[in-house]
């Protein structure tokens, strides 16, 4: 059985990182949490977006599920929950969840506070104090069954359906072979390729489902008389060869590997503890979609590119994996693994290992390049009308 | 990796697929040893995309990964470059209604 060097928790599974994280509820708290984990110490860190303060109410109901995903996630050992005051997006609901799970929380009102600047200041002491209650924690070590692996793609060309996603599908099944979870995501991108996930799904009711939810995803583009390959591909997937949405998929779907497909959960929902691979119905974008497998409680994350992403998140290390030489070489300093060895040779098998031993190195501390570069996009999922529209109706 | 690169300059992914994948910039005139007969490559294709193996007619269905990824939407001829100006996808058509598809 492997093992990594992580963190206990005081409930759920271990970390692989030790964070006070900063949450803001809207976009009107953005820059004040930021502007906290700018000051605190290095370990704080923040997750601005772009999110209103009065979504509609499904909206909102994702908007908090995902926050209060993110301040669970295994790597956040505290955190501060900011808002202005005046949001419809519960602030204490997100905190009341952070706190269920045995977590340090302080809720920050920045009219409470009488404004931008006094708020940061009490920010930053408040994220002081909570580092100083985690800080001490050690790394010891946990067996591999307890890591939640989110696996995404972006900035795909051809090399990325006959390497990188081919080696990192083998690191996930190594992964789920010693007992943990393996998440893939990107429905639009399951569209030509679903028929060979839901011949994989360990049930008829989750096979239906996932055939219901690509439909859904496909419908969206009938349902707004557009021509879905105006964006899938993209224009850099097709000058990287790839001409139709069905061969981007079938590249695509490799990357969470060749085992039974054991559920399928929405948008941030909660990602089960030794769950076997488990796809998550997410859009098509790969800063959202990362951001939805971490608030679902991957601690870890492997990102293929054949084009070259730079992407990272700031609560989970994400592995820049690229089976393309000319990218493995020209972004050499954004890359963490060149496995465009395949194309030379080297087996999908002894690629995918070298990926999976990177993944518990990067695990037990190893800091990858997005770390070391502090790239942290954060995006949340905005619901659009027709899925509000569904939400309502399944109400 | 998956499937059989032939003669140095295409990758067949599946034994039955009508296409291979460049794994390099590919200079017309370069030959690739297929069905006990040769391809030869009519133009520049770069790498990472498509050449055809066979004869297409519009409509015909390309195969990659032993799977579906489109039709060609006009005679393609063996090696020939195979993307977007011939050959589309079947699905998320929101432009087009079921069964009045055209694809040529």
């Amino acid at each position: 059985m492997e093992t990594f060097a992580g963190f206990d928790r005081p409930s759920g599974p271990a970390g692989v990182r030790n964070y006070v994280a900063v949450i803001p509820v809207s976009v009107a708290a953005s820059a004040v949490a930021d502007a906290i984990a700018d000051r605190a110490g290095e370990q704080v860190h923040s997750t601005p977006h772009q999110m209103g303060t009065d979504p509609p109410e499904q909206a909102r109901e994702q908007i908090e599920r995902t926050l209060s995903g993110i301040g669970t996630n295994p790597n956040v050992g505290a955190a501060v929950v900011v808002e202005l005051g005046t949001e419809s997006t519960d602030a204490d609901a997100v905190a009341d969840a952070i706190a269920d799970a045995e977590r340090d929380v302080e809720v920050l009102r920045i009219r409470d506070r009488g404004g931008t600047s006094a708020a940061v200041e009490a920010g930053v002491e408040a994220a002081d104090r909570l580092w100083a209650d985690i800080a001490g924690l050690e790394r010891t070590e946990q067996d591999a069954s307890q890591l939640i692996f989110g696996v995404e793609c972006g900035g795909s060309d051809a090399t990325s359906g006959i390497a990188s996603n081919p080696a990192v599908g083998r690191a996930c099944d190594r992964l789920v072979e010693d007992g943990g979870t393996a998440s893939f995501s990107e429905t639009p991108e399951f569209i030509g390729a679903e028929h060979i996930l839901a011949d994989r799904c360990e049930s008829e009711s989750l096979r239906e489902r996932l055939l219901e939810r690509v439909d859904f995803r496909e419908s969206a583009a009938q349902l707004m008389g557009v021509d879905l390959r105006g964006a899938q591909p993209s224009p850099g997937n097709q000058e990287g060869g790839l001409t139709t949405i069905e061969e981007k998929s079938l590249g695509a779907i490799v990357k969470g590997g060749t085992t039974a497909v054991r559920g399928l959960v929405d948008y941030a929902e909660s990602l089960p503890v030794g769950g076997g691979l488990v796809l998550m119905d997410t859009p098509g974008y790969d800063i959202e979609s990362v951001v939805g497998k971490v608030a679902g409680g991957a601690q870890i994350v492997a990102f293929t590119t054949g084009r070259g992403s730079t992407t990272g998140n700031p609560i989970a290390p994400v592995i820049k994996v690229t089976g393309n030489p000319k990218t493995a070489e020209r972004l050499a300093s954004n890359m963490d693994i060149d496995v465009s060895t395949i194309l030379e040779g080297e087996s999908i098998e002894s690629a995918g290992d070298r990926v999976y031993d990177l993944l518990l190195e990067v695990a037990s501390g190893e800091r990858t390049a997005a770390e070391l570069r502090r790239l942290e996009e954060f995006a949340i999922n905005e619901l659009q009308p027709n899925e509000l529209a569904q939400l309502r109706e399944n109400a | 990796m998956k499937g059989e690169v032939l003669g140095g300059v295409g990758l067949q992914m599946s034994r039955d697929d009508n296409v291979v994948t460049a794994i390099d910039d590919v200079e017309a005139g370069a030959v690739i040893p297929y069905d006990s007969g040769e391809v030869g490559v009519e133009e520049a294709v770069p790498f990472g995309h498509k050449i055809a193996l066979v004869e297409l007619a519009p409509g015909d269905e390309v195969h990659k990964y032993g799977e579906v990824i489109g039709r060609a939407t006009e005679r393609i001829e063996p090696g020939q470059w195979v993307h977007t100006h011939n050959c589309r996808s079947t699905r998320g058509r929101g432009d087009i209604t079921d069964g009045k598809e055209e694809v040529a």
